[in-house]
């Protein structure tokens, strides 16, 4: 292992985060924190991920969709995020692609995803 | 306050996650046998200066001429070597090897190192010019430059004209950049943001010269030898401490030990007396009876 993956490796290891097994197409709820003035509270934001990028390391990030009073939002989070309090899968979505940038010119009906009812958990790496 | 710089080598680039929740891009720099190789002093040089050596280079690929440089300094042959001026007060002795520890997280510093190669590039890309536009009639030179220069009066293009040409491979320093963290145990030194050169590079850096020279500084340098001292000074001070509290332990035992004894020997006279009374009374008794 050379000395920046060690470096990653370590740094994720003192972060602690237990990150869910979540790809495009689930919709999650992300524990975010917000800093008012001088105190932190943990806003929610639930959406579709439409997209997992540059991988499960300490770089990676995920993007959350979802239609807020009719106009559609979309968030970036840093997977590593110290400000990410929780993330947890609320339902599996039935995909097949990677990105779902699709769904920006979907509206309604069309912009709906199956669920996955044959998901399986990932066996645990020894 | 002029102190030696380091010699480093470029480890890579990876992210920090602070527990404010902000991100940091650092850049990972490697101090790798970073050791004094010679001194300039203004006997004999006229100026004052180390110079130091880094990484470590077979000694069968390094010149006679090194490899003797080296023996005289009594270090193993070096991969880099690189001079940096200090005060006269600053100069660091021979063969001391340079900790991570000089430098500490929140101090700028400069960085300079050689840029990566970009061989011959156009004026776009070269000077950030703005080629020709798209359409309207411009065929074929999209990212040309433009005009370079005027007419028959001067009658030629002005020296140093911004042109296509070979760019980077040249040497950079990039200024004020903020240390994020330091690991004096690998020799690692963190630095917020972009520093010139490839991977694998050696780049050196140095106190930033545009900022107030910081106060806690280690004059004359982070000084492996002067760690391992103070580790060992604290270790002897453990010791001793420790060598106190087992024998104040000691005399506190022997102490009780002796105060036991005592109340031993004390009850054991109390008994004897009353056991002395106890015969007396009794030889008494027994004279009475008669």
């Amino acid at each position: 292992m050379d000395l920046i993956a060690q470096l990653e490796a370590e740094q994720i290891a003192e972060l602690g985060k237990d990150i869910p097994d979540f790809k495009a197409g689930d919709t999650i709820r992300v524990g975010y924190k917000v800093t008012e003035g001088t105190r932190t509270r943990v806003q929610a934001y639930e959406g579709v991920c439409i997209s997992r990028k540059n991988g499960a390391g300490i770089a990676g990030s995920f993007t959350v969709r979802k239609i807020s009073f009719g106009e559609g939002v979309e968030r970036v989070f840093p997977l590593y995020s110290t400000n990410i309090e929780s993330i947890e899968v609320v339902r599996r979505g039935k995909v097949r692609r990677a990105k779902l940038y699709y769904l920006r010119s979907r509206r309604g009906k069309s912009a709906r995803i199956a669920e996955d009812t044959t998901y399986k958990p990932l066996k645990a790496k020894a | 306050m002029m102190r030696s710089g380091v010699i480093a080598k470029k480890v890579g680039m990876t992210r920090l996650f602070l527990e404010d929740g902000k991100q940091v891009p650092v850049t990972v720099l490697q101090l790798d046998g970073l050791q004094v190789v010679a001194q300039r002093t203004t006997e004999k040089d006229g100026y004052t200066a180390v110079q130091l050596g880094a990484g470590s280079a077979k000694a069968k690929r390094t010149s006679k001429a090194m490899r003797g440089h080296f023996a005289t300094a009594n270090v193993a042959p070096k991969r880099k070597v690189a001079e940096f001026r200090v005060d006269a007060e600053n100069l660091i002795n021979v063969g001391e090897e340079i900790t991570a520890d000089h430098y500490f997280a929140g101090q700028f510093v400069d960085v300079s190192g050689t840029s990566i190669g970009k061989g011959f590039a156009g004026a776009m890309k070269r000077h950030n010019f703005g080629g020709l536009r798209a359409s309207h009639g411009v065929s074929i030179s999209h990212r040309s430059h433009g005009s370079t220069g005027q007419c028959q009066d001067p009658g030629r293009v002005f020296k140093g004209k911004k042109m296509a040409g070979h760019m980077g491979a040249a040497r950079v320093t990039t200024q004020n950049l903020q240390v994020v963290k330091t690991d004096s145990e690998r020799g690692l030194i963190m630095i917020k943001g972009a520093v010139p050169g490839s991977k694998g590079g050696w780049v050196t850096i140095k106190d930033a010269v545009k900022k107030p020279f910081p106060e806690n500084a280690i004059l004359p340098a982070a000084l492996k030898s002067a760690a391992e001292e103070a580790a060992k000074a604290a270790e002897e001070a453990a010791a001793a401490a420790a060598a106190e509290a087992e024998e104040e332990a000691k005399r506190l035992a022997e102490e009780q030990a002796a105060a036991e004894e005592a109340a031993l020997k004390e009850a054991e006279a109390e008994i004897d007396a009353e056991k002395g009374e106890d015969a007396g009374s009794d030889a008494e008794k027994k004279e009475g009876d008669e």
